[in-house]
């Protein structure tokens, strides 16, 4: 037996391979999961942001009549629907990820981070899966790739960090606290409506335009819009009014997940007291 | 340190004296905060900003301290609420220990629960390898194992069924052999015997007798004092959160029975008070083959219910009784010292009773647990003692039955018309 004696008490990351190693597996088991229960299991992945955006195109294209005075309209409406669906989705299952997975925090020992990881990852893997069929889309209405695409990841990551920062603190208050999904959901509401998803940025009045583009998943969609579906429309440096504003949304997004990881680790040695 | 250590008593003693520690608990507590009022909501924590939270304590484990030898099958015992559960999930990393110092030295595969994490909807090689996984393999490893996990748990042809197919025996067999095969030098099994069948738990004892042979650490959480005379090579009794003795086994057994039937009572507890009204109590329970306490038996072999019966008061004539259950709760064998109409004479306050019940055991292979009895004679007999399941056996057979008896017997074929083609 080689090494020195350790403490047994669970790890929030402990070794680094294993800790990858685990999480890693439970994402992929998560993904099985979802599309091996259903033959059409990535069929009907797809049918949930490609039905919400037929619905929300006719209503935006037709009866408020946004398409002429947008460029690549129906690109955007779906991008945006899809990483805001990411965010969405991730934070949600995060802040149950620890409850539902109760069984096993209860009487296994394991690096306890590797729950919200798995979970961020699993949202990454049905992200790539629906990015996949958006961009035949895209390029079917003409939407063609350009060096900005390479953009693309550079944002996703971001949203990653913010959502899976914002996921780790709610999966531990969740655990003490059970109302923190409802108020959860609300905010999700909230957030939706209040980012460019459905509109786009420069829809905004002009006076608000600065600190609305501040919050980050703003911040985030409206860079897509200028990298990915059309380079005509102001980037968010402009939008944001100078490079040296860029570090509030920034900020915002590695406060979240500094807060999230510290949350975490402060919680995690007592999670499977609490449950 | 994987050098097997020999299994010859005296040899194997010396040997664990003088092996590194393999587990080290150094004055380890656990309380736990039971509040009486629990916000479960943000809502009326903003509600009750100020509201004291008043909480009651209690001591799972208290300043617990023991050094567990490379190498050894050390018993932990005590009653339900005693702290061992609580142990040995502090010794997982499940819990952390409010003060002292748990050092442990190897991989640990902790059995508090076989087959967590399995996921109903998979087939049995994901669940074999999230499992593997989650135990400490790494990814490649768990790939290269599974075979021997699949053979083990002898479920080759079910490889790609989904585990809701399972019978729950199986998915056991399945959790058992992953935790059985990853390789932990440190093994802590929490009272896992108690589900699947005969044939199972004997293959479970097989499995510990060989990771006990490889020198293997192992620490057994269990009701069965039997177990723990036949594996550990020491034990720990726990009440209330306290050691109340490590040592030998069989004292660590006796010692058990009596806390048990609540005549020792750590210092400073309340003293039951039902107890003093006794006029016996059956101090000890056990099943015996060959003289030897024996966890298991094979069907056939002579199988001895040995139970001890000390009398506080005197009693003339009392009926020893007892009876045998099976895993499906069926009562199988009765017998009484009445119904032999035998007079087993008068006892004195003080005395200790043995009884032996000898038999040989033609039954169906299954777990069958002894009910043994003392009461007064005659008709209206009243109860003495009476305890419920106190002991268990195992018993394995090669050849399958039906029922619940299984004698000796021929089956003969005979043609009586028509003739041989």
């Amino acid at each position: 037996m080689s090494g020195g004696a350790v403490s047994p008490v669970a790890p929030v990351v402990g070794d680094l391979h294993r800790f990858l190693a685990l999480s890693w597996t439970l994402a992929v088991t998560e993904w099985k999961l979802r599309f091996y229960g259903s033959v059409l299991g990535y069929v009907w992945q797809l049918v949930r942001p490609f039905a919400f955006f037929g619905v929300i195109y006719v209503v935006f294209t037709q009866v408020i009549d946004l398409g002429d005075q947008i460029k690549n309209y129906g690109v955007y409406i779906l991008f945006g629907l899809v990483l805001f669906t990411f965010f969405s989705e991730v934070t949600t299952s995060c802040l149950h990820s620890l409850v539902a997975r109760e069984n096993l925090l209860r009487k296994m020992s394991f690096p306890r981070l590797a729950i919200p990881f798995s979970v961020t990852l699993t949202g990454l893997f049905n992200l790539g899966g629906t990015l996949a069929a958006v961009f035949v889309f895209a390029i079917a209405s003409g939407v063609y790739p350009t060096t900005g695409w390479l953009e693309l990841p550079l944002l996703i990551l971001l949203l990653a960090l913010l959502s899976s920062g914002v996921g780790m603190l709610l999966s531990v208050l969740y655990v003490r606290f059970r109302d923190v999904e409802p108020i959860w959901d609300v905010i999700t509401q909230a957030l939706f409506y209040a980012s460019p998803v459905l509109y786009v940025t420069t829809l905004v009045p002009e006076c608000c335009q600065r600190p609305y583009v501040a919050q980050p998943i703003a911040a985030i969609l409206t860079e897509m819009r200028h990298a990915v579906v059309d380079s005509g429309a102001p980037d968010i440096v402009e939008s944001i009014g100078g490079a040296g504003r860029l570090l509030i949304p920034l900020a915002v997004i590695l406060a979240a997940f500094v807060l999230g990881l510290w949350m975490f680790n402060r919680e995690a040695p007592r999670i499977a007291e609490h449950l | 340190m994987e050098a097997a250590v020999s299994t010859a008593p005296g040899e194997r003693q010396r040997a664990l004296a003088a092996a590194e520690p393999a587990v080290l608990i150094d004055g380890v507590s656990k309380t736990f905060r039971i509040p009486h009022q629990q916000y479960r909501t943000l809502k009326e924590r903003a509600l009750h900003p100020f509201r004291t939270r008043t909480y009651d304590v209690l001591r799972a484990v208290d300043e617990v301290t023991l050094t567990v030898p490379q190498g050894e099958f050390f018993g932990i015992v005590g009653r339900n609420g005693s702290g061992k559960s609580t142990l040995l999930k502090c010794l997982a990393g499940i819990y952390q220990p409010d003060n002292g110092r748990i050092e442990v030295d190897g991989r640990v595969s902790p059995f508090i629960e076989l087959g967590v994490g399995f996921n109903p909807e998979l087939a049995a090689r994901d669940n074999v390898l999230i499992n593997a996984v989650m135990l400490g393999l790494s990814r490649a490893e768990a790939a290269r194992r599974f075979d021997d996990i699949i053979a083990f748990a002898e479920l080759e042809e079910f490889v790609d069924l989904a585990l809701k197919n399972y019978s729950s025996g199986m998915a056991v067999r399945l959790g058992f052999a992953v935790a059985t095969q990853v390789d932990a030098d440190i093994l802590l099994v929490d009272e896992v015997l108690a589900v699947g069948d005969a044939s199972f738990q004997q293959k479970c004892y097989e499995a510990f007798q060989r990771l006990k042979d490889a020198g293997k650490t192992i620490l057994l959480v269990t009701h069965d004092m039997g177990l723990v005379e036949h594996f550990c090579d020491r034990a720990m009794l726990l009440e209330r959160g306290e050691v109340l003795h490590i040592g030998d086994p069989g004292a660590v057994g006796r010692l058990y029975n009596e806390v048990n039937f609540g005549r020792l009572v750590p210092e400073g507890a309340p003293d039951r008070l039902d107890q003093t009204a006794r006029a016996a109590e059956i101090v000890a329970c056990r099943f015996e083959s060959g003289g030897a306490p024996a966890p298991d038996i094979a069907q056939g072999e002579p199988l001895e219910v040995i139970w001890e019966v000390r009398f506080f008061d005197e009693v003339l004539d009392p009926v020893f009784a007892l009876s045998l259950r099976n895993d499906a709760g069926h009562t199988i064998f009765t017998t009484s010292t009445a119904w032999r109409e035998q007079h087993t004479g008068r006892f004195q306050a003080g005395e200790l009773v043995r009884v032996r019940a000898t038999f040989d055991a033609w039954l169906a292979p299954s777990r069958y647990r002894a009910t043994p009895s003392v009461a007064r004679a005659g008709s209206g007999a009243s109860m003495l003692d009476l305890r419920e399941d106190l002991a268990s056996v195992v018993l394995h057979a090669t050849r399958v039955t039906g029922g619940v008896i299984d004698p000796p017997h021929t089956l003969d074929v005979e043609r009586v018309e028509g003739e041989a083609p």
